[in-house]
């Protein structure tokens, strides 16, 4: 079609806060490349992907409640509950396959619980997903208080196995299977009618209702697909620490959260990208990055310049949204 | 549709109404506000189940639980509200749910072709591929007839499709419909444009109070007899407004003066000034700048050039929070989006504006607001007459009064009251109008939009004519008339273009 063509001022208005991350994203890493020797190297990119490949796959799920409107909580929790699930089972000598089906069942199904008690018990989402989250935290401890090791063989060689790029470059499996992750998220939420839906609801839930869509589904839909992004996240995280612990992850939901808003979500939903959310956690790897680089620093300054980000993205967005005519 | 009742906790909508709809005609559902057409509709389509009743489709029984299944079945719902997704395409909101599908995902480029062939079906030229939210409310509105008919309807509804559209796009509206009623396909028109009515439909229905009162053809009932069938009363307050210009204080002091107030791509610089005890109308067709100029002298948009005079000071607008410090309330043309709170009851809607006008420091006391709320409640006859009915399951017209009585309470010097008759009946139409009169009387000054100029004329004592954004006449005294302000109107005909840009 020639529309594109026809206003060309138009696209670049709808991905300004996609753009304006990649942009942060470039400078940071600019920056991390003047000052640093060696920053600027093929595997400090790979490693911003290994070191995060569980919050690329939390940030894709939070997308698709974020862009209903809504809002997750409980995927730290949920994640947590993954480690400890995938290793108290594997500890127990369950085949590693069946473990990870429990784990993805268990997290999808905490996902349709919460969305079941949001939609039709007409809830906050943010209150639900508090309860959830309180849920998964005090499961997790139900299994065991203490730090449970991974030892299996296949679980170990899949953590520890690498696949070599050209240039020297190594990447993990966790990473392939995040960008998986990623590839299927923007299928579903641009070429399938469901995802659409999902934009629909963002952009007003009565109209879509009216429109006939199936708005129940997609409603109850986006929690599940949060809820399975954060059993896989947490499976992949527990590659990461090869342990299952009640304490992993704490805090992790409000990373995802900055991750996806620094991605150019809107919080009200209805507009974002799930490719802003993957470069919302690249933004925040390398400002960790950065910071280990330094040395010097606190690892505490990571959370001032989130902080930091947070606030002029937000700002940034309500400047977009206010200059639309 | 036969003996069907909807009821809500503690209201009955509607009781044990009949109503048939025959293929190949177009069928007026006429009544007041609150006369339960919104909710037969909504019955039809599947928003609401009927508490008792059958509904037929093509013969066959039918039972809709959700908008979805009526919609599968050849129903197709245009409503009153813009029901779109402004966050989406124009393209992506016609065809939302039955998408082309090609390899196992949607087809953008079909989608859009497919968009871009219904919008060319009802003359419409924009860009499918444009955000929803980048067109005016008019265009909207078309944009939702494009995507009913995107299914192949049996049964097309259409839910007051025209209270945002102008005259020439209301021609290009009837004469889709004309089209499709020669294909068989039965619509369902709800309008309060009389005229509209005897001009396009076959058969009408009215209703009153949740009953139905009868089934006529428009030959055989004239329009006062339409009109008493719809309000059940007799026309005494439909004459109680008379064109009132005689009964004026001229000398009075001009409550608002503007000069060369502007603001780019809204409205070219204009003068304007306002005197207590005066309506000034301002008509204008569709896209001509009504709201810009009203939310400038507000303050609700930012002026480039100019100043604004309000009770001898001088400046530019500051914002809504000043102008309202001053004495200026704003009834918006939006009352879904700007105006009420949909969640709150009546009666609090109407103190919001009370405690807002005290401070916050200075709570209402309860029988202060008890009082207020039910004198406002009779002076516009607000119905339900309940101060404790949320305000969502009140009509159209009823919030409109609400609205309005909320920033009575204020008791302002300037009232700008932006379409207040919009999508509400007769009866409740000429109680506004008649409050307007009334407050004038009283030495409010008001501002008057409407895009119906018989309207304007009739409660108007001057006539401010835009054309274009730019102010470019100015009616006073025996002026002011219908075929003198659309002799304004006419002169270079170029509105169109501007709507569709």
């Amino acid at each position: 079609m020639s529309t594109l063509a026809l206003s060309p001022t138009r696209l670049p208005q709808r991905f300004l806060p996609v753009m304006a991350t990649f942009v942060v994203f470039v400078i940071t890493f600019g920056v991390g490349s003047f000052r640093y020797e060696g920053f600027a190297s093929g595997q400090v990119v790979a490693n911003l992907f290994v070191d995060n490949s569980f919050l690329i796959v939390l940030a894709v799920g939070m997308t698709f409640v974020i862009l209903t409107g809504g809002i997750d909580l409980s995927v730290g929790a949920v994640a947590a509950l993954s480690t400890m699930i995938a290793a108290a089972a594997l500890d127990a000598g369950w085949p590693p396959l069946l473990a990870v089906l429990a784990v993805l069942a268990t997290g999808t199904g905490l996902g349709l619980l919460m969305g079941l008690v949001i939609h039709h018990f007409d809830v906050q989402p943010f209150i639900v997903t508090l309860a959830g989250m309180f849920l998964a935290r005090g499961l997790c401890f139900l299994i065991s208080v203490e730090s449970v090791s991974i030892d299996d063989p296949s679980f170990r060689d899949l953590a520890t196995g690498t696949i070599a790029l050209p240039g020297g470059v190594t990447l993990t499996y966790s990473v392939l299977i995040a960008l998986a992750v990623v590839l299927a998220a923007v299928y579903v939420l641009h070429l399938t009618r469901f995802g659409r839906t999902v934009y629909a609801i963002g952009g007003s839930e009565s109209s879509a209702r009216l429109m006939g869509l199936a708005t129940t589904r997609a409603k109850v839909g986006v929690y599940m697909v949060s809820g399975f992004c954060s059993a896989l996240g947490g499976l992949l995280f527990s590659l990461y620490m090869l342990s299952g612990y009640g304490l992993h992850g704490v805090g992790m939901e409000l990373d995802v959260i900055a991750a996806v808003v620094i991605g150019g979500t809107l919080l009200a939903g209805g507009s974002g990208y799930v490719a802003g959310s993957v470069a919302g956690v690249l933004v925040l790897g390398t400002v960790q990055t950065l910071i280990s680089f330094e040395g010097t620093l606190s690892s505490w300054w990571t959370k001032i310049v989130i902080g930091v980000l947070l606030l002029a993205f937000i700002a940034l967005q309500r400047l977009v949204v206010r200059r639309r005519p | 549709m036969r003996g069907i009742s909807v009821e809500f906790p503690g209201v009955k909508a509607l009781s044990d109404v009949d109503f048939r709809l025959l293929p190949g005609e177009v069928h007026a559902l006429m009544g007041e506000n609150g006369a339960g057409k919104s909710t037969l509709i909504k019955a039809l389509t599947g928003v609401h189940s009927p508490t008792t009743g059958v509904i037929h489709l093509s013969g066959e029984r039918v039972t809709f639980t959700a908008p979805g299944q009526a919609q599968a079945a050849g129903i197709s719902t245009v409503y009153q509200e813009v029901n779109l997704c402004t966050n989406l395409s124009v393209a992506e909101n016609i065809m939302l749910g039955r998408e082309p599908r090609r390899l196992g995902g949607i087809d953008g480029r079909a989608t859009r072709a497919e968009a871009a062939g219904l919008l060319a079906r009802i003359g419409l030229t924009i860009d499918p591929a444009s955000i929803l939210a980048s067109h005016p409310i008019a265009v909207q509105q078309l944009v939702a007839i494009a995507r009913a008919l995107a299914v192949e309807a049996q049964v097309l509804v259409l839910d007051e499709p025209t209270s945002s559209l102008d005259a020439e796009e209301v021609e290009e509206l009837f004469r889709i419909m004309r089209v499709l009623r020669a294909e068989g396909v039965a619509i369902l028109f709800v309008s309060h444009f009389l005229d509209q009515v005897y001009e396009i439909a076959d058969r009408m229905t009215v209703l009153r109070n949740g009953a139905l009162i009868g089934e006529y053809l428009p030959a055989e009932l004239s329009r006062i007899e339409l009109v008493s069938a719809m309000l059940g009363r007799e026309l005494g307050t439909l004459h109680e407004v008379q064109r009132r210009s005689d009964a004026r204080h001229p000398r009075a002091e001009p409550v608002l003066v503007a000069s060369g107030l502007g603001r780019t791509g809204a409205i070219e610089p204009f003068d304007l000034d306002i005197r207590a005890g005066e309506v000034v109308g301002l008509a204008g067709l569709l896209g001509s700048g009504r709201t810009e100029l009203a939310r400038l002298l507000f303050g609700a948009d930012r002026a480039d050039t100019g100043t604004l005079t309000v009770n001898g000071q001088s400046g530019r607008p500051r914002g809504p929070r000043s102008a309202i410090a001053q004495g200026i309330a704003f009834c918006s043309e939006d009352r879904k989006a700007e105006g009420v709170v949909a969640d709150l009851t009546v009666r609090d809607n109407l103190v919001l504006a009370m405690q807002a006008a005290r401070g916050w420091a200075r709570p209402v006391p309860r029988r202060t607001a008890e009082a207020v709320v039910a004198e406002y409640i009779e002076k516009l006859d607000i119905r339900p007459a309940d101060p404790e009915a949320i305000m969502s399951t009140l009509s159209g017209g009823n919030q409109q009064k609400v609205l309005l009585a909320r920033w009575l309470i204020t008791r302002p010097r300037l009232l700008i009251l932006d379409e207040p008759t919009r999508g509400i009946d007769v009866g409740a139409k000429a109680q506004i109008q008649k409050v307007v009169a009334d407050l004038a009387a009283e030495g409010m000054a008001v501002l008057f939009i409407s895009a119906e100029l018989e309207e304007v004329v009739r409660v108007s004592d001057r006539v401010v004519v835009l054309r274009d954004r730019r102010k470019v006449a100015e009616l006073t005294g025996d002026d002011v008339s219908v075929d003198h302000v659309m002799s304004v109107f006419a002169a270079p005909h170029a509105h169109t273009g501007a709507v569709a840009s």
